[in-house]
């Protein structure tokens, strides 16, 4: 088992909650969470639907370790068509929600229509019911859950809802829970804000009862945790420095990229880095950080609570901000930070909290800044449009874009339309550092060679979460790799695509697979679900997950010419660091990589591929 | 020798594995909302608490008891709640000054901690050292260690 079985479908136009049995045949071919509710997505909707319209539907999802003693399975995903893409949007979130999702006897919650006003799901085990939220909307995701719990009068109420970036359909706004988890990527926010959905609040006393052999599973769980502890990333990298520990490593490769992909290593890179957050500030003689912190069930911890200088310009005189609260984790930190040049930690963790409290992802926003203060720079936007001197590196700007683009205020809306639109409005559509829309993480792919083919080849545009070669490339797991050659990383792409999309599907973190490989998944999958899980099926599933995700894109009307990446980095060689005179070999990479896939040379899965995983 | 269950809330990164083990040792199904070990998190100070029962030697719930429910395990010094004569008054729950004994819906008893006859399914799930079971008459020893080890007390010194 390990799934619950049932999937509540809410229609928002109706205003209906109705339970239905989930379809265990797809459970047996696509696991759960991201491959099972892209199966409900594609079946249900017509790629080509505009994203922000009523007939696109939102899918919240667990897997069949989300809610159980795995470690780290409290992962929830929202499936959709993504606005900022136009191709499937798939987002991932830990902390606490997805495990209630469980608990209170759902595996998936799928969104429909529109409501005519706007509305918050409270789902109390078998009890579904859509609240009236028009005193929520125009609050903060955190004013939100704090008012739900409150009118609850349950704290121990989960709840995900969006800000005023989902409201205002910032196009990379997203979904956040539990006060600064997020399911974070390609506009997912926007899509629950044009429902006119503010929130979902979950409470859940069933539990999980559906393992099959809780004897076995015991076993595989805590045999699986004690590998985590004694991997060195999964064991003490990540619970003492966060994602963070990167920067400085990234840096040194060349491969950290800074004023929008101009450069490919930041002098203050060691200002923004895990080191730095342990330091003491000279300021108030307090570390930024003051905690790490787990989502629900995760053994590793990787998560960061810090404290926000209280006398530094953006919260002087804002004292709900003094609190302890989340981040800087590695991507937040780089793209507030390197990408636009500012190496001032306190407002990137400024900006980083109106992120959270308003639900906006930090990647796609920060990412979007450097593309503003280049043109800024190059005289394309000014002063009188920005509101601000915007030159790379100002912290001021930063935290006033920030503001403006959560409240849609200003040039703020601007920014809220993401960089390919805005640099396409504004004439310089090469400035856009982003693939299909989606604007690039944290790894420069002239010194990390793989990494632009991933990119490049994602289903929800550019994101390191899809094939994180990284970890070979970089870190040598599970074995060490040059990245500084195109050689042999189609292959590479490919297994790691394949095998995130089982992890993902599984309900698992992702960072599990610093220490884990699908060989120490398989044992728990194969204790918790009825049916076949071997190692054989499990690569199975990962490939048929992928290859599903690509034909919906190409429905949707993505070629093969969308496998790009932007010319700066297939053209303008790395600067400096280990990559210097490089660029990007994606145009050897490529057709390698649609071999590799079984797809033809314009990128379409052959109906051999097809026949093969059953699509 | 009794045991105590030793908690270090600064080692805590509230991950909830001790609630699924303590809710899949008494009820067979990972359900936090059974647990008798609760995390709390105070988020604006960055600090997760886990807290349960102490068992108090002069424990309120079972003094309150007035039907005898409540009864100490000799064994393991836990006062532990016979459901088969629980009546589920819930005095206990008013009675306890911590709120570690609580009212279970589903079966009509209370419930509270019970040390797992003597194998604490929780201290066995903390993945980080939070939870702890030491012997109760040396819970201060870890903290009597930490500042032992700051006395710079070399015995050739003066």
């Amino acid at each position: 088992m390990g799934w619950n079985r049932k999937v509540l479908r809410v229609n928002l136009t109706a205003g209906t909650c109705q339970e239905e049995p989930l379809n265990m045949q797809w459970a047996q071919d696509y696991l759960g969470s991201r491959g099972l509710a892209t199966k409900y997505l594609v079946s249900e909707t017509d790629p080509k639907v505009d994203p922000l319209s009523p007939d696109n539907k939102m899918i919240m999802s667990t897997g069949p370790l989300t809610g159980t003693m795995a470690s780290t399975g409290g992962r929830y995903t929202i499936v959709t068509k993504g606005p900022l893409t136009g191709a499937i949007a798939c987002s991932n979130s830990g902390g606490f929600f997805g495990a209630e999702m469980k608990f209170a006897g759902w595996d998936m919650i799928i969104f429909e229509g529109k409501s005519p006003k706007p509305v918050y799901l409270f789902l109390e085990n078998e009890k579904a019911e859509l609240r009236d939220a028009g005193h929520l909307w125009g609050k903060s995701c955190w004013e939100t859950e704090e008012t739900i719990k409150h009118e609850l009068q349950d704290p121990l109420v989960r709840v995900s809802s969006i800000g005023l970036a989902g409201e205002n359909q910032v196009m990379f706004a997203c979904v956040v829970n539990d006060l600064h988890r997020a399911a974070g990527r390609s506009g997912v926010g926007a899509v629950m804000g044009s429902k006119n959905l503010k929130a979902v609040a979950l409470r859940g006393t069933r539990g999980t009862s559906g393992i099959k052999d809780f004897p076995a599973f015991m076993k595989a769980t805590t045999e699986a945790k004690k590998v985590l502890a004694d991997n060195a990333v999964t064991g003490q990298g990540l619970p003492k420095f966060g994602t963070q520990v990167l920067m400085n490593v990234i840096n040194e490769m060349g491969a950290l990229p800074t004023r929008n992909h101009r450069d490919v290593q930041f002098e203050d890179a060691g200002k923004i880095s895990a080191e730095a957050m342990h330091e003491k500030r000279p300021s108030d003689g307090k570390a930024h950080l003051v905690t790490n912190a787990a989502c629900f069930g995760c053994t590793i911890a990787c998560g960061r609570i810090s404290e926000i200088d209280k006398g530094h310009f953006t919260v002087k005189n804002s004292p709900q901000y003094w609190g302890a609260s989340g981040g800087l984790e590695y991507e937040a930190a780089w793209a507030l930070g390197a990408a636009n040049g500012v190496g001032d930690l306190e407002a990137l963790q400024y900006a980083n909290l109106i992120c959270n409290e308003q639900g906006m992802d930090p990647i796609s926003f920060g990412a979007t800044v450097g593309a503003v203060m280049e043109m800024y720079e190059m005289g394309v936007l000014t002063k009188e449009q920005l509101g601000i001197e915007s030159p790379f590196g100002s912290p001021e700007a930063l935290a006033k874009m920030v503001e403006m683009t959560a409240r849609g205020e200003g040039f703020g809306k601007e920014i809220g339309l993401g960089s390919k639109r805005l640099c396409e409005k504004y004439g310089h559509p090469e400035l856009s550092m982003s693939v299909k829309g989606q604007e690039f993480p944290a790894y420069d792919s002239r010194a990390i060679q793989g990494m632009g083919l991933a990119y490049a080849t994602s289903n929800r545009g550019a994101c390191h979460l899809r094939g994180y070669t990284v970890a070979s490339e970089v870190l040598g797991i599970p074995v060490k790799t040059d990245p500084l050659v195109t050689e042999g990383k189609p292959e590479l792409v490919k297994a790691f695509q394949d095998a995130t999309a089982v992890f993902d599907s599984a309900g698992i973190c992702v960072f599990t697979s610093f220490a884990w490989t699908l060989a120490d998944v398989q044992p728990q999958l194969a204790a918790a679900c009825e049916g076949d899980w071997s190692m054989e099926k499990l690569n199975e599933v990962g490939e048929r997950i992928w290859n599903m995700e690509r034909q919906y894109n190409n429905a949707a009307g993505f070629t093969a010419k969308d496998d790009n990446l932007p010319p700066r980095l297939t053209t303008e060689p790395a600067k400096t660091g280990p990559a210097k005179g490089l660029v990007n070999g994606l145009a050897t990479m490529l057709p390698e990589y649609y071999k590799v896939r079984g797809w033809t040379p314009e990128g379409v899965p052959t109906t051999e591929t097809r026949e093969r995983l059953g699509l | 020798m009794w045991k105590s269950l030793h908690i270090d809330p600064a080692k805590c990164t509230g991950c909830l594995q001790c609630e699924m083990a303590c809710s899949y040792e008494n009820t067979g199904v990972f359900n936090p909302s059974k647990s008798r070990i609760k995390v709390f998190n105070f988020e604006t100070e960055g600090r997760k608490v886990p807290y349960t029962c102490t068992q108090c030697t002069e424990a309120w719930c079972l003094n309150a008891c007035p039907v005898d429910a409540i009864r100490i395990d000799l064994s393991t010094g836990a006062k532990m709640v016979y459901e088969d004569t629980c009546v589920g008054c819930k005095v206990c729950t008013i009675a306890c000054p911590f709120g570690t004994i609580n009212y279970n819906q589903d079966s009509g008893k209370v419930q509270k901690c019970d040390l797992c006859e003597g194998d604490p399914a929780c201290e066995k799930a903390c993945p980080t050292g939070a939870i702890t079971y030491v012997d109760a008459d040396w819970t201060g020893l870890d903290k009597m260690r930490a500042w032992a080890a700051k006395a710079n007390t070399p015995a050739t010194a003066a």
